[in-house]
């Protein structure tokens, strides 16, 4: 039985598959991106893998949701219940104060900046990394990955170091009156940094998968290279690249670390919401500090909604071309 | 899509810089100020309208004091800042961002309010602490945050320093009372903020060693049935200082109204403002007429026991100091 097993090529493959299929966290890097056709490697994983006796499934059913409930309701509940603990008006009024005001503003304009300009990176990249090939591609993808592997608040160090007034840049910008650190310009950049590669992760494989047919055949026809990539290219990643920019937009919005390195905590100028949750609870503003954090809380299940979508909308996608 | 992006975030830009006074001052502080200036800026900006007709906005920034420190040296811009030991700013001056002689510039050290190092207890006082002995008895989980990193924390230490010194006569036997205390630290926090939550928030420790003006509002917070203030009969006499940063308010051209702001601290209103803070006054009337609100202490000075800041520091607290000889075991 073991034999068949390992020497079953096939249907190993299968099992990887439908694991990396079925793995519902992790939506950051790659991994989430489904591969090859879903409906069968479904179907076979799931026979296969209900060998085992009903009371050990039971169980492990049960561990799962406890674990879950734990881990992502309770603390979910958690947020609203101390949000609303003095009523609806004063949640509201929380909300409508100046300083949370600009922190929400501060918020979305550097989600804005920061997503917009990562969006513009992500494609020109998954696009030279999965079309074309080149030297110094693998290096490429690894420095992509960089800011990944890096901690946020190194990553905010590095921006100290570099525009600091004791850093490289520094003595320049102050001689020329250009703040960049401990202003918005400083907050836009240490986000684009660790935002940098959630685009370009959801595109790469995406585009690699569909290969290079279609734009070969458009350019046969006579299309030229800007007229391929928004005609052909483009439109075969739209759900890829929007599911991508929603990865990016949840945690440029969320960030906290490298932010709080560079933010100066100015307040009603360079808080941004999880600076402020942090500020209004060592105030003991409790209502306003989960108030805050209940508006990050809701930008989570709206991008676990759209992001179930966007996937769903993916494998749809994704179907013909795999025929 | 980009255009509606542009837009809306031009109107946000626009949005934010809309409402502009004639001058706007940035004061970078500590943690424990935040209540402190909120009063105090409205005091001030009221005053200064008055006065000279001209509108004036100031912004705050809290935050560890020493960590504060570091930001401005950074290029953080703030016109003043009000930090929670002399050091920090000496640190500042020594990357010539302020005069060297700041400290001389205002009276009383230019530090126009102080404050002390108490204990706050839970309810009944169920440990019985009553003195810095206290703290150092089997069982007795003390709170308080990591002199590394919290400006509070190094009065706490200097504090319990000074008070075994002068008990027990020499370094050496300081040196183990110290180290006693911090035997009985199960959590050393970054910030004297950091500190309180976990004390109050958390139930975590049978005693806390703060501000004096921190313990109070604590109090106030949470309400005198859940926490008791026990002043010891000996502490050290904390002086928060406060400086114009000259390198940024020159630049900006807000010297004129940065030294009003540091000065206005030392008028009656200011005095009362500190006072009504629970930060101690140095004004006699004002000290007077609050008398009642602060308990009597012995007060010893950071110059007296320790010969300064910039001494204490180094022997204390700088990499492989009496800190962390005592704290690695």
């Amino acid at each position: 039985m073991t034999i068949i097993t390992a020497s079953d090529p096939a249907h190993l493959s299968h099992r990887e598959r439908s694991d990396r299929v079925s793995d519902p966290g992790e939506g950051s890097s790659s991994a989430a991106l489904p591969v090859g056709n879903r409906k069968t490697t479904v179907g076979i994983a799931r026979s296969n893998s209900r060998t085992e006796p009903g009371p050990v499934r039971f169980v492990i059913i049960v561990l799962a949701l406890t674990f879950l409930t734990v881990f992502v309701v309770l603390p979910l509940v958690v947020v609203f219940a101390q949000a609303f603990s003095k009523g609806f008006i004063a949640y509201f009024a929380a909300l409508a104060e100046p300083e949370a005001w600009s922190a929400i503003k501060l918020t979305l304009l550097v989600a804005a900046i920061s997503v917009g300009l990562n969006l513009v990176f992500g494609v020109l990249a998954a696009w030279a990394i999965a079309k074309f090939d080149f030297s110094g591609k693998t290096f490429l993808i690894t420095l992509i990955d960089l800011p990944f592997s890096v901690s946020p608040v190194i990553a905010g160090l590095v921006f100290v170091l570099l525009f600091g007034a004791q850093g490289y840049f520094g003595p320049w910008l102050q001689a020329h009156n250009i703040n960049v650190l401990f202003a918005v310009p400083g907050i836009v950049l240490v986000t684009i940094f660790v935002t940098f590669p959630f685009v370009a992760r959801a595109l790469i494989p995406l585009m690699q998968e569909q290969g290079t047919q279609e734009e070969e055949a458009a350019i046969s026809l006579g299309a030229s290279g800007l007229q391929t990539f928004f005609r052909v290219t483009l439109p075969n990643i739209k759900w890829g690249l929007l599911y991508g920019v929603l990865l990016c937009n949840a945690r440029a919005m969320g960030e906290f670390g490298a932010v709080s390195v560079v933010s100066g905590h100015i307040r009603g100028e360079t808080n941004t919401m999880p600076l402020l949750v942090e500020i209004l609870y060592n105030e003991y503003q409790f209502v306003s500090s989960f108030a805050i954090a209940s508006l990050l809380a809701m930008l989570a299940l709206i991008t676990l909604v759209v992001k179930t979508v966007l996937e769903r909308r993916l494998d749809e996608g994704q179907a013909p071309s795999d025929h | 899509m980009v255009r509606r992006i542009l837009i809306v975030a031009a109107g946000l830009l626009w949005a934010s810089s809309a409402f502009a006074a004639d001058y706007s001052l940035l004061n970078v502080s500590y943690d424990p100020t935040r209540e402190l200036y909120v009063d105090f800026n409205k005091a001030f900006a009221a005053a200064y309208q008055k006065e000279t007709g001209k509108s004036v906005e100031i912004k705050q920034s809290h935050g560890g004091s020493g960590s504060q420190a570091r930001a401005v040296i950074d290029g953080l811009q703030a016109d003043v800042v009000t930090l929670a030991l002399a050091y920090d700013i000496d640190a500042i001056a020594a990357k010539g961002l302020v005069a060297t002689d700041w400290q001389k510039r205002l009276p009383l050290n230019a530090s126009p309010y102080t404050s002390t190092i108490v204990f706050l207890v839970r309810k009944g006082n169920p440990k019985g602490i009553k003195d810095w002995d206290d703290l150092i008895k089997p069982g007795v989980a003390v709170i308080t945050p990591n002199p590394k990193t919290s400006g509070g924390a190094r009065w706490n230490y200097l504090a319990a320093w000074g008070y075994a010194q002068k008990k027990f006569g020499s370094a050496d036997k300081a040196k183990k009372f110290v180290a006693d205390l911090y035997q009985n630290v199960p959590v050393l926090d970054t910030g004297a903020r950091g500190s309180t939550v976990t004390f109050v928030e958390r139930g975590v420790g049978d005693v806390l060693l703060a501000w004096e003006n921190e313990a109070f509002l604590a109090q106030r917070e949470f309400g005198k049935d859940k926490f008791e203030i026990v002043s010891p009969p000996l502490s050290i006499l904390a002086e928060p200082p406060v400086a114009i940063v000259d390198k940024v308010a020159d630049n900006k051209g807000t010297r004129g109204v940065a030294e009003a702001y540091l000065k206005y601290w030392y008028s009656k209103e200011g005095q009362e403002i500190a006072a009504r803070n629970s930060y101690r006054p140095r004004d006699p009337d004002i000290a007077k007429e609050y008398e009642s609100s602060f308990a009597k202490v012995d007060l010893f000075t950071i110059d007296d026991v320790f010969g300064g800041w910039t001494k204490a520091q180094q022997e204390h607290f700088s990499e492989g100091g009496i800190f962390d000889q005592i704290y690695k075991n």
